[in-house]
């Protein structure tokens, strides 16, 4: 495994792929037969209105959600803890640690086994990247929104991941804080680590897709190469959406 | 009323005065207490946390076993601990009967379940919130307690506190196995008991006295240490 966060560190390429994946929950089918292949070493963006699953998504990719039909390959065999731990993600509220900021990065690596004696380079190097440095030693809950998020980020880039699962990592982050975030994403897609990222942001989907995954309603409604999809878009969901205007209707 | 005055005005004299008796009393109680109370929270603060973070067959009934164990009287929990350490008991042999080490027993089988249970709690409700991030970071298994008890610190200190306060105050147990014989068993519960009974009430309102102001100090302290922990968002 691969234990080092510098910019010097290169991540293998992974990509993912899902067949035929369907989740329910409360009685309901939320994630409906998406079939999606995940490119090694691309930035994959995610995209679609509220409740369209990106979360659900994301989380089955993860494999901290079962499908209830449907399978999440990587490499060619189904997820499991050892190819999990090769990923890394970012959720739509990160959970931080009661403790430093110091001590969140720490805590991400000695759970990827990292002995103690190798962890304080690693999280130095992260805190740097981050630009947390001097941030280091405060309580990571009483941080501001972008710091906490840039915190999020840096904790799960720290044990080096091969693929990195971002969902909606800039929601209501200001400019500055965006370009941060972006910033540390681009870094890694730098060093070879498999971008999937959600987003609501059109702009945002254009600085950093490779390829898009536009979902409508628990389905794929169309996925391609990033300027394929986001200027010419074939489904009606994806147009209205990229278009500006409201789109309510639930089938493709 | 002027005669609880002037009982009053005694039982502040021998407090000032460092009365050696009370001392030992005073020096007795805290030694059992806080022993128990450390028994008590190296057994069940792991065992509550391994409940609240774990789900497998059988932890509703224990749930609700330790539930219900954390309202034991003391009484009761003393005459078990006496049968277990009589001469005829199992535990016999150890000796242990009318030892201070009897009432540490029986003040640890009083406490640990107070201790599990709700350290069961609130492990169980931070797991709740931590689940993912821990399934997304590969925490798992011993891993996953030890992480659970650390970043709930603040919150199980006011768990400990709460089994310190029933040990300290708890007459019914540490009576029955301790005997309170004097120089050697005596705890400030059973000297209030006793004193009280023979009238002595300067000895005994001195007592409840410290027993009242340890109560306060510690609750105190707690709450300050609470206070700066939620200023730092670590509670
Ligand atoms: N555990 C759950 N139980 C029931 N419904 C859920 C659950 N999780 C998500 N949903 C529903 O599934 C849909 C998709 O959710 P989500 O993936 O979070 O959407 P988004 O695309 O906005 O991230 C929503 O309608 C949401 O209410
Ligand atoms: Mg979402």
């Amino acid at each position: 495994m691969n234990i080092q966060s510098g910019a010097e560190a290169v991540a293998r390429r992974t990509g993912l792929t899902a067949r035929g994946l369907c989740y329910d929950a409360g009685g309901k089918r939320l994630i409906d037969g998406m079939d999606i292949s995940i490119a090694a070493g691309r930035r994959t963006v995610v995209m679609g209105a509220n409740g369209a699953g990106k979360s659900v998504l994301l989380r089955l990719l993860h494999g901290i959600l079962s499908p209830a039909s449907g399978e999440v390959l990587c490499e060619g065999r189904p997820l499991d803890c050892a190819l999990r731990a090769r990923q890394a993600m970012v959720f739509q509220r990160p959970v931080l640690l009661r403790r430093s900021v110091r001590g969140n990065l720490a805590f991400a690596l000695a759970a990827k086994g990292v002995p103690r004696r190798d962890r304080g380079h690693a999280v130095a190097d992260a805190l740097e990247q981050a630009r947390l440095t001097h941030l280091a030693d405060r309580p990571a809950r009483v941080l501001s929104g972008g710091e906490q998020q840039r915190l999020a980020v840096a904790r799960a880039l720290i044990g080096g991941p091969d693929l990195l699962l971002l969902d909606e990592p800039t929601a209501s982050l200001d400019p500055g804080s965006t370009h941060a975030i972006e910033e540390l994403i681009q870094n890694a897609y730098q060093r070879g680590v498999t971008i999937v990222m959600v987003t609501h942001d059109a702009g945002q989907a254009r600085r950093i897709a490779d390829d898009v995954v536009f979902l409508n309603s628990g389905r794929v409604v169309e996925a391609g190469p990033a300027d394929q999809v986001l200027n010419a878009p074939q489904s009606n969901a994806a147009r209205a959406w990229l278009g500006g205007r409201l789109y309510l209707d639930s089938t493709p | 009323m002027t005669g609880f005055g002037s009982i009053l005005a005694q039982a502040l004299g021998l407090i000032a005065s460092g009365d050696a008796a009370l001392m030992e009393i005073i020096g007795l109680s805290l030694r059992v207490t806080l022993s128990a109370v450390a028994l008590s929270c190296l057994i069940g603060l792991p065992l509550g946390a391994a409940v609240g973070a774990f789900r497998f067959p059988g932890r509703t009934a224990l749930c609700v076993v330790l539930n219900a164990l954390m309202g034991l009287p003391p009484v009761v929990v003393g005459l078990l601990v006496y049968l277990m350490l009589s001469a005829a008991g199992p535990l016999g042999p150890l000796a242990l009967l009318y030892t201070p080490s009897a009432m540490v027993i029986a003040q640890t089988v009083l406490v640990t379940p107070i201790v599990a249970a709700l350290t069961r709690q609130v492990v169980e409700d931070l797991n709740q919130e931590y689940d993912e991030q821990f399934k997304s970071l590969g925490v798992t298994g011993a891993g996953r307690v030890s992480a659970l008890l650390w970043d709930a610190r603040f919150s199980l200190l006011t768990v400990a506190l709460a089994g310190f306060g029933r040990a300290v105050a708890e007459v019914g147990a540490v009576i029955i196995v301790g005997g309170n014989i004097n120089h050697v068993t005596r705890v400030m519960t059973t000297t209030i008991a006793l004193e009280t009974s023979k009238g002595n009430l300067e000895l005994a309102l001195a007592l409840g006295v410290v027993l009242l102001g340890i109560a306060v100090t510690v609750n105190a302290a707690v709450m300050g240490l609470r206070a700066s922990a939620v200023r730092s968002a670590y509670a």
